[in-house]
């Protein structure tokens, strides 16, 4: 007998007596407010990150123009943003190694926890939102939904090779419980809030 | 009293020593401190002369483990406890904060184990529906019995692919299977990449905590460690120098890696997906970077849908550390192009327990951590005095089902106060179950001879009025003769740090018969 | 209506008083008590130990001396929770379940039966720190516990509200057990203690000249505690603050 039909044969053996019919989960009203992006943004803050709004049609990038004045690598997965690592071209994950910013859209984002979500495709290379050291993330305030449960009834899910909530900076605080922001992936991480060019389909 | 001491109780703190004069923690936008992921609530130090870290439980072989004897060493170290004690203390009341924060928390437990209850009875369906779906991603899915299984599969994945190295994300069914250790014997180098993991890891010591694994340990514990292992200057014990100097040491490591593996919160069966939540971004890193990436799925984490994340995704962290999420919840459905995927979906024990059938809601487990934050033996005595994976109150009922004679003491390791049950976020009745893990183990004659004897002693006296008057009938004797039911102590194991009870003139009984019955024996 | 008194064994020969205030308090609301004589124990030491069979003479006795009664009364939380839930070494015949589902704790009989509403005889001007036994809050309800998010309520502080003079002080960590556990506090006296003096220290911290509890257990075991480290503060059953003792 495999492994598998032993495991399968004793879960059948061993099935628990009695009826347990799987529960259906209630609507739970949101706990946010009408204006979304505060919402978010107050709860972004909270678990580290931080919001801006777009600078001027002309230079929306110039709330995190200092962040980016100091990086000597800076990888786009953006058309809004030109930078200097070309993340199509990457050969390997091994090459964002370097990179001091990363600047990638998040499909949504979810007020109640300020999380931001990519999948493969907004990444491009997936470990780029883990080697650089900081991470730029534009969000339609359009994009924002209210709670997780929402979030979780979104198509992504089911369909990305690749699919992640962000909230937030890497962090620990596994020495004394001191909170330390890049524990391993990015030191920080900020939203900034731009409109989509084109509306995602 | 001062304000500032009222103030303190209110965050409850009744080691007030342990409050650190400094701030490290990192602060947000508005100056506040932040508290989210495992952070304190407030700066928790034990600043003070070094004291060496008290170790765990000595195991031998196979002999019951002897849990007090390593909780005394613990309490000894009065340091290294109190810090202990605070921390975790200070995470269940940011649970309770964040339980509190959410009107339909209670409602969101109920419905949670009414999942987990579900899909554990209709197991076999849902690991084939995932087993299918996982295929059907192009993912190559494996199925282990036990540990030693689960560890011979994933050496020989890696062996095919010629690789010799292998950075993980925290797991704690690969430390149910030793794996690290099997690894090490067969020349794979494992790399954890969970700070507080790699802490244990270059400590060689087990994880002491579910979620927080080196908790047990002072900054000065770590600092010792990196020095000896990272080559960390020893005299700072700087928080931020310490992780910095890990993730430094650590990213050339990841970078390098052959293969990356990562352990499974929650494990999809209408998408064949597995769900990690961390907060350094590890299992994503494990996952996305090296050219082979590896799950290891203990097979109760299945949830039938997608839509169900909506609730465990909530209970998870909020229950775990009091934040509403983890950093990063991470949904690895596919390969990437031109790797490989692997799942290896493993049993050990798991099968065997949801035939027990007042144990297995067990299996209803999402590893939070919460039951050990709450409960104050495990704060008092650390978790490696358990000397077993699982430790505190989820530990006492998970242990004995891989080894009941090796952890047939942890049962006992609880004042059964119940605590833990409540902050549970599916619900299991953990401490119902010590309870009847206590029978089991004494009807198994798995109990010391001693304690069985003077149980069987004390109910021949409980149960004959005679005996048991003539045993405390006079007030003196009751001194001498109820610790042998009720605080019995050959070594007075009582009178060593409390005092004894004061005797009575008479016992209620005595009062009784003089002043509330007549001559002929009535009331 | 006719009461049977149970008073637990550690009542019986430490704490006397107890006894005596709950039979007095229970008197003073016109009820029919009787003290079965033939009394011991309810089982808890042996069954809480897993040592079922060894509990069952035990069992057998109790349930033979509280058959009949309207209700039967207890001042320990941690006996009545034993009775309520664990009674079961036995035959569970019609009899057994009547005396198990009859049996009360004071405080919720008090609270919940009788709905006594006043005590104009307890006047207890002293700051008082309550000690909620674990069995008595989690096991059978007398308050909800911090865990829970669920309206507040406290069985014990609404009737200790109704003693003249009487301040509660709110302890740090207000339901986190005490330590005793049965005979955990003989089998892991390490931590056990250890419980217990962080007990201490809050209640004393908290500013408290009294502790009171439903549970002579608990008490007796934070006594010897307090004793030890020199803390000078007083224990008393909540039975002995109701019936009006003057500290």
């Amino acid at each position: 007998m495999s492994a598998r039909e032993a495991i399968f044969a004793r879960l059948k053996a061993n099935r628990p007596a009695g009826d347990y019919p799987l529960p259906a989960v209630p609507d739970f009203a949101p706990l946010v407010g009408d204006d979304l992006v505060a919402e978010f943004a107050e709860r972004l803050a909270r678990m580290g990150g931080r919001v801006e709004r777009a600078g001027s049609p002309a230079d929306p990038f110039a709330p995190v123009r200092s962040r980016l004045a100091g990086a000597a690598v800076i990888a786009s997965a953006v058309p809004e943003f030109t930078g200097n690592r070309d993340l199509r071209a990457a050969q390997r994950p091994q090459d964002m190694a370097d990179v001091d910013v990363a600047i990638v859209r998040a499909r949504f984002g979810v007020a109640e926890t300020g999380s931001v979500l990519f999948t493969q495709d907004d990444l491009i290379v997936n470990a780029v939102a883990y080697l650089a050291q900081h991470l730029i993330v534009l969000l339609d305030p359009a994009d924002l939904l209210t709670n997780i449960q929402a979030a979780y009834r979104r198509p992504e899910f089911g369909r990305s090779a690749y699919a992640v909530l962000h909230t937030g900076p890497s962090a620990t605080a596994d020495i004394e419980g001191v909170l330390i922001h890049g524990a391993q992936g990015v030191r920080s991480l900020t939203v900034l809030l731009l409109q989509r060019k084109i509306q995602a389909a | 009293m001062s304000e500032e001491l009222q103030s303190r109780e209110r965050e409850g703190v009744i080691h007030p020593e342990v409050r650190a004069r400094s701030d490290e923690s990192e602060r947000g936008p508005d100056g506040q401190r932040l508290q989210h992921a495992e952070a304190a609530s407030k700066p928790i130090r034990a600043d003070a002369p070094r004291e060496p870290q008290p170790r765990g439980a000595k195991v031998k072989g196979n002999r019951p483990i002897d849990q007090a004897e390593a909780a005394e060493r613990f309490l000894a170290a009065p340091l290294h406890q109190k810090a202990h004690d605070e921390r975790l203390w200070d995470v269940r009341k940011k649970r309770d904060t964040a339980a509190h924060g959410i009107p339909e928390w209670e409602e969101l437990r109920e419905i949670a184990s009414q999942i987990k209850a579900h899909t554990l009875t209709h197991l076999d369906t849902y690991l084939e529906q995932f087993e299918a779906a996982a295929k059907a991603n192009g993912v190559h899915v494996h199925w282990a019995e036990d540990g030693a299984a689960h560890n011979r599969i994933v050496l020989d994945i890696l062996q095919k692919h010629g690789a010799k190295s292998l950075v993980k994300s925290k797991s704690m069914l690969t430390e149910e299977c030793g794996f690290r250790h099997f690894m090490a014997a067969n020349g794979i180098d494992i790399i954890e990449t969970d700070l507080g993991e790699r802490i244990q890891q270059l400590d060689d010591e087990e994880p002491s905590h579910v979620v927080m694994p080196a908790v047990h340990k002072t900054r000065l514990d770590v600092a010792d460690v990196f020095a000896r292992t990272l080559g960390t200057d020893p005299d700072n014990d700087d928080a931020h120098y310490l992780a910095e100097s890990q993730r430094e040491t650590t990213r050339p490591l990841i970078l390098k890696a052959d293969a990356g593996l990562t352990g499974c919160n929650f494990a999809i069966a209408e998408t064949g997906t597995v769900v990690t939540c961390t907060n350094e971004g590890n299992a994503d890193l494990s996952g996305n970077v090296p050219p082979l990436q590896i799950h290891s799925i203990g097979i109760e984490k299945i949830v039938p849908k997608v839509e169900h994340l909506g609730v465990f995704i909530r209970l998870l962290s909020r229950s775990a550390l009091g934040s509403p999420i983890t950093q990063y919840t991470s949904h690895f459905r596919g390969p990437r192009p031109g790797t490989e995927m692997h799942m290896v979906l493993v049993d050990n024990g798991r099968s065997e327990r949801l035939g027990m059938e007042e144990f297995w809601t067990s299996l209803k487990c999402i590893r939070c951590g919460a039951c050990m934050n709450t409960c104050p033996v495990y704060r008092r005595s650390g978790g490696l005095s358990y000397g077993a994976t699982y430790s505190g109150p989820i530990g006492l009922i998970i242990d004995p089902t891989f080894n009941k004679r090796k952890y047939s003491t942890l049962p006992f390791s609880s004042t059964m106060n119940g605590s833990c049950t409540n902050v549970c976020p599916v619900k299991i009745n953990i401490h119902e179950q010590i309870f009847a893990w206590r029978k089991v183990l004494a009807e198994e004659h798995q109990i010391p001879l001693l304690k069985q004897g003077m149980m069987k002693a004390a109910g021949a006296v409980l149960s004959r009025p005679a005996a048991y008057r003539a045993a405390i009938g006079a007030a003196d004797s009751a001194l001498r003769v109820l610790p042998r039911f009720a605080v019995y102590n050959p070594a007075n194991t009582w009178g060593k740090k409390r005092e004894m009870p004061h005797a009575p003139r008479q016992s209620f009984h005595a009062w009784y018969r003089q002043n509330r019955m007549n001559k002929d024996g009535q009331s | 209506m006719r009461i049977g008194l149970f008073v637990p064994c550690y009542v019986d020969a430490f704490e006397p008083e107890v006894g005596i205030a709950t039979l007095e308090l229970l008197e003073r609301f016109g009820l029919d008590v009787e003290y079965p004589f033939d009394q011991t124990c309810c089982g808890q030491p042996m069954t809480n130990t897993g040592c079922h069979a060894e509990a069952a003479a035990t069992e057998a006795l109790f349930v033979k001396n509280f058959s009949g009664f309207d209700y039967v009364v207890a001042p320990s939380g941690s006996c009545v929770h034993q009775v309520r839930e664990h009674l079961t070494a036995i035959p569970q015949t019609d009899e057994v379940k009547a005396v198990r589902s009859k049996t009360f704790e004071l405080v919720e009989f008090l609270h919940d039966v009788m709905k006594i509403e006043e005590l104009p005889w307890a006047a207890f001007p002293h700051r008082v720190a309550y000690h909620s036994n674990c069995n008595a809050l989690r096991g059978i309800g007398h308050a909800r516990p911090s865990e829970l998010n669920r309206p507040y309520f406290s069985k014990p502080l609404n009737l200790l509200k109704k003693v003249k003079g009487i301040e509660i002080v709110d302890l740090a960590r207000p339901d986190e057990c005490c330590g005793f556990g049965g005979t955990f506090s003989v089998f892991e006296p390490a931590v056990s203690a250890k419980m217990g003096y962080d007990k201490v220290t809050d209640q004393a911290r908290a500013g408290a000249d009294y502790v009171v509890s439903a549970d002579s257990s608990c008490l007796m075991h934070q006594k010897g505690c307090a004793e030890r480290l020199g803390v000078p503060l007083k224990y008393i059953h909540i039975a002995q603050v109701l019936n009006g003792a003057a500290a």
